[in-house]
């Protein structure tokens, strides 16, 4: 299917299957029940497992392929969404021409930080992007002020040019919209108690990541691909049979930053606000540490990766201390004390920490990843019926 | 198709079977589309509960202040609800409130964390109004979040009352229909200081400020440049420092040779504490510059810094929106309450959220509903007393409160370790106020979502 083999074609098909019904996976536990709290099937989270998945894809094109580790990702993204929001500000609230732009934006920019950093090699080369990435956030922050807002972040305006719309007259900033289509339009299904958020711009998000996805398997399995995979094998080996492997990292570096690029006009489109904290290394540290999770160099590995990353920042984070009280409330009082002071420093703001559990037992007990545990684990249960058979 | 048919007939095959089954079920739980157009405003409450977003800061330089704002409201929500003392409601002007929570419905609240980052902290309203339900969102101890959060409850049909924001922008060029502050701000904390550093350390002075670098301090440093120059001060140089600073001895090894003789600290929470602390250990306190004593100035001060500088702040000249040794039956009654359930005196990031939150449900309590654009109207142009600074209104050009402005000086013999502000001068409104049009901006239309 579309010059995909059929191993290929199920996993995208699969992908899309989950994605499209995600509104109503991601809301297990009805709305009345203490359980809602868990519950992650709200647009802005939703819309943050896609954008975070694009984000990682592209990591895991350059990190997963060639083996090299960038530690300024991060730049890219805050660099698409500066782009975005100036685009949303200058020429229309259409969503449109700041995604397309921003990806072209983060692709240049990515050109010039690549064509230098690839120059080294290993962690040299982690230690360049990382350089590159801090000055872009220390410039955003504060020299580029005026292009960038500082700290107070880039927002839209209610007298902004936007030279392709028509006079604003409502007396309120525009929503960022698809041709009329307003990105946090939502309708709402209740199926008994479950409640079903049906968002326009998540579904606008899906189908991005959709194409996202789409290139990137074409790219896993094409000839550049497997000179990619050359590359992170044997680097040296490659040089000496006659090929500059330069040119290929660069364009993977170019590609995983356009991706980066895409998934920073995607979070402006749904959210006109772009901050200088989006270019800071613990950014650029979070999209190493989804690749990771999920599964360097798998396909899809990335995407669970985010969405657990994403996961634990937006629904662990919120747990705070008279809610585990009313969770524990029904045992005796000095075991619920104690049960809630046992439990109150893994969530709420020590979510990192339990995240940072987790990470150790993946990386520990499953060093391919998510993603690698359950091929593992397909295989051991395959091979097992095999043998019984 | 029914089931009856089906066992008239007796064809139980296993296909009708499942058939029927489906059929049933789908009769049983009919999907309910809601159209967002059935509801009167957005998250309009239904059930027995309304839902209020805490989103402060719990992590960052201003997590000190971000705590103290978390156990005002919940004092806030426990006097709403009828429990405790009731706190500032007996002392509020206006009776509405019953403590029987807003409208009849118990007050409930989720919390978020802004991380004193823009970006952080409109993901953590989103989602206290997308997964929550939140009909409000307050809070927040940086102008930068304030203005970012601002914008998104104007863009999705919610109330935001401002927390502790001090910066002009934020009922200035950036103010909103749907946001209100109860907090001062940057123009008058000059025009409150101005006189008094004039009285003490003359009007031939030159300053030489650090400012942290996002608007909050801009407009400070504005505010406080305008209104010292206008006592004869000249300024030498004015530096900025990120927010994310926490060693300022680069920033301070220049002051004493730039030819100032007063340091202007445009620096809150964690930063003032550091810098200030730097310029202690440079020695500045003890200069001499021109001839005079070398003086610093922090124009906004709060407790939680004073206690965090320790030693150094005594003798230095600031400005606050209220401080708990205030004597008027309102602060009185808030820092008994608020005493006897934390053990210690609230901060005045403390007392904007109580006072906001109080404020938001006698709006709603007085418009009969949650809608934005009828508690808006209710807000517009409100005088009220009893909440600790005196007789205030919330003026209706700008949605920013006018009430008096608190100078004070770091105490040089506390008698205790809450103690650590005097208050120098309580600065009528009438000196602070300003004409609603000089920083631009527009309102704009309200917003019901």
């Amino acid at each position: 299917m579309f010059g995909l083999s059929r191993g290929d074609a199920v996993l995208w098909l699969f992908v899309l299957l989950l994605v499209l019904a995600a509104p109503i996976l991601l809301n297990p536990f009805p709305e009345s029940s203490a359980l809602a709290q868990f519950n992650a099937g709200y647009p802005d989270l939703m819309q943050r497992f896609l954008i975070f998945g694009i984000f990682a894809v592209g990591f895991n094109i350059l990190f997963g392929l060639t083996g090299y580790l960038s530690f300024g990702h991060a730049a890219f993204l805050g660099a698409g969404s500066y782009a975005g929001v100036w685009m949303l500000k200058l020429l229309t609230i259409n969503v449109l021409p700041a995604i397309i732009i921003s990806t072209l934006v983060a692709g240049l920019f990515s050109l010039l930080i690549g064509y230098i950093s690839l120059r080294r090699s290993g962690i040299y080369f982690s230690i360049l992007t990382l350089a590159f990435a801090q000055m872009s956030f220390a410039l955003a922050a504060s020299v580029l002020t005026p292009i960038t807002g500082g700290e107070t972040g880039l927002q839209t305006a209610l007298n902004d040019p936007r030279i392709f719309d028509a006079a604003n007259t409502t007396g309120n900033i525009p929503a960022p919209s698809l041709f009329g289509m307003t990105m946090g339009d939502s309708h709402q299904v209740a199926v008994g108690d479950w409640l079903w958020t049906f968002n326009v711009g998540y579904y606008l998000c899906a189908f991005v990541m959709m194409i996202a996805f789409y290139i990137a398997i074409r790219i896993f399995r094409s000839p550049f691909g497997m000179m990619l995979k050359a590359i992170k094998s044997n680097n040296e080996r490659l040089s000496y049979t006659g090929i500059n492997p330069r040119p290929y990292t660069l364009a993977a570096f170019v590609i995983s930053g356009m991706y980066a690029g895409l998934a920073g006009g995607l979070m402006v489109a749904m959210d006109p606000l772009a901050g200088a904290e989006r270019m800071q290394w613990t950014a650029s540290g979070e999209v190493v540490l989804m690749t990771i999770l999920g599964g360097v160099g798998t396909l899809i590995g990335p995407v669970f990766g985010a969405g657990l990353i994403k996961y634990f920042e937006n629904i662990f984070s919120k747990i705070n201390e008279s809610l585990l009280q009313t969770w524990f409330s029904f045992l005796p009082d000095g075991v619920s004390d104690f049960v809630v002071t046992v439990i109150y420093p893994f969530v709420g703001k020590g979510w990192h920490l339990t995240l940072g559990l987790v990470f150790m037992l993946v990386v520990i007990f499953l060093p391919g990843g998510l993603v690698g545990g359950i091929n593992g684990l397909y295989k051991r249960i395959f091979n097992k019926s095999n043998q019984a058979n | 198709m029914s089931i009856e048919k089906n066992l008239d007939k007796l064809q139980l095959s296993r296909r009708t079977v499942l058939k029927a089954g489906a059929a049933g079920m789908a009769a049983g739980a009919a999907p309910m589309i809601i159209p967002s157009t059935a509801h009167a405003h957005m998250n309009e409450p239904t059930g027995s509960s309304v839902t209020l977003g805490f989103n402060v800061p719990q992590s960052g330089p201003y997590a000190d202040e971000g705590a103290d704002e978390l156990r005002a409201y919940e004092l806030a929500v426990e006097h709403l609800n009828g429990g405790g003392d009731g706190g500032m409601m007996g002392t509020f002007s206006s009776k509405a409130l019953q403590g029987d929570g807003i409208l009849g419905r118990k007050v409930e609240y989720v919390t978020g964390d802004t991380q004193t980052k823009p970006d952080a902290a409109r993901a953590s309203a989103r989602s206290m109004i997308e997964k929550d339900g939140a009909v409000m969102i307050t809070g927040g101890s940086s102008s930068g979040v304030a203005v970012a959060v601002q914008a998104l409850c104007q863009e999705a049909g919610i109330i935001f009352m401002a927390g502790l924001t001090h910066s002009n922008d934020t009922t200035g060029k950036d103010k909103k229909a749907n946001g209100f502050r109860h907090f001062f701000n940057s123009y008058m904390s000059g025009a409150a200081l101005a006189p008094i550093l004039a009285a003490n350390y003359g009007t031939d002075r030159t300053a030489y400020h650090l400012t942290a670098d996002y608007n909050w301090g801009y407009t400070t440093e504005e505010a406080v440049r305008t209104s010292t120059e206008a006592i004869g001060w000249k300024t030498a140089a004015a530096v900025k420092t990120p927010l994310s600073q926490t060693d300022f001895s680069s920033y301070i090894a220049p002051v004493q040779a730039s030819g100032a003789d007063v340091l202007v600290l445009n620096h809150y929470g964690a930063n003032m504490v550091n810098s200030l602390t730097s310029a202690v250990q440079f020695g500045l306190r003890n200069a001499q510059a021109n001839g005079k004593n070398f003086e610093i100035v922090v124009p906004l001060y709060s407790r939680l810094m004073a206690k965090g500088a320790g030693e150094n702040v005594k003798g230095i000249f600031g400005s606050t929106n209220w401080h708990w040794s205030l004597s008027d039956e309102g602060s009185k009654a808030f820092v008994k309450s608020f005493g006897t359930k934390y053990g210690f005196p609230p901060s005045q990031a403390a007392h904007t959220c109580y006072v906001q939150t109080l404020l938001y449900a006698d709006a709603c309590q007085r418009a009969g509903s949650h809608n934005p654009c009828a508690v808006a109207e209710a807000l517009e142009g409100f005088e009220f007393d009893g909440l600790g600074n005196g007789p205030t209104l919330y003026r209706a050009e700008d949605h920013q409160c006018f009430k008096d402005v608190l100078v004070v000086k770091g105490k040089e013999n506390p008698d205790n370790e809450f103690d650590l502000l005097e208050i120098v001068e309580v600065t009528p409104a009438a000196q602070v106020t300003y004409d609603a049009s000089i920083f631009g901006g527009d309102l704009g239309t309200c917003n019901a979502g």
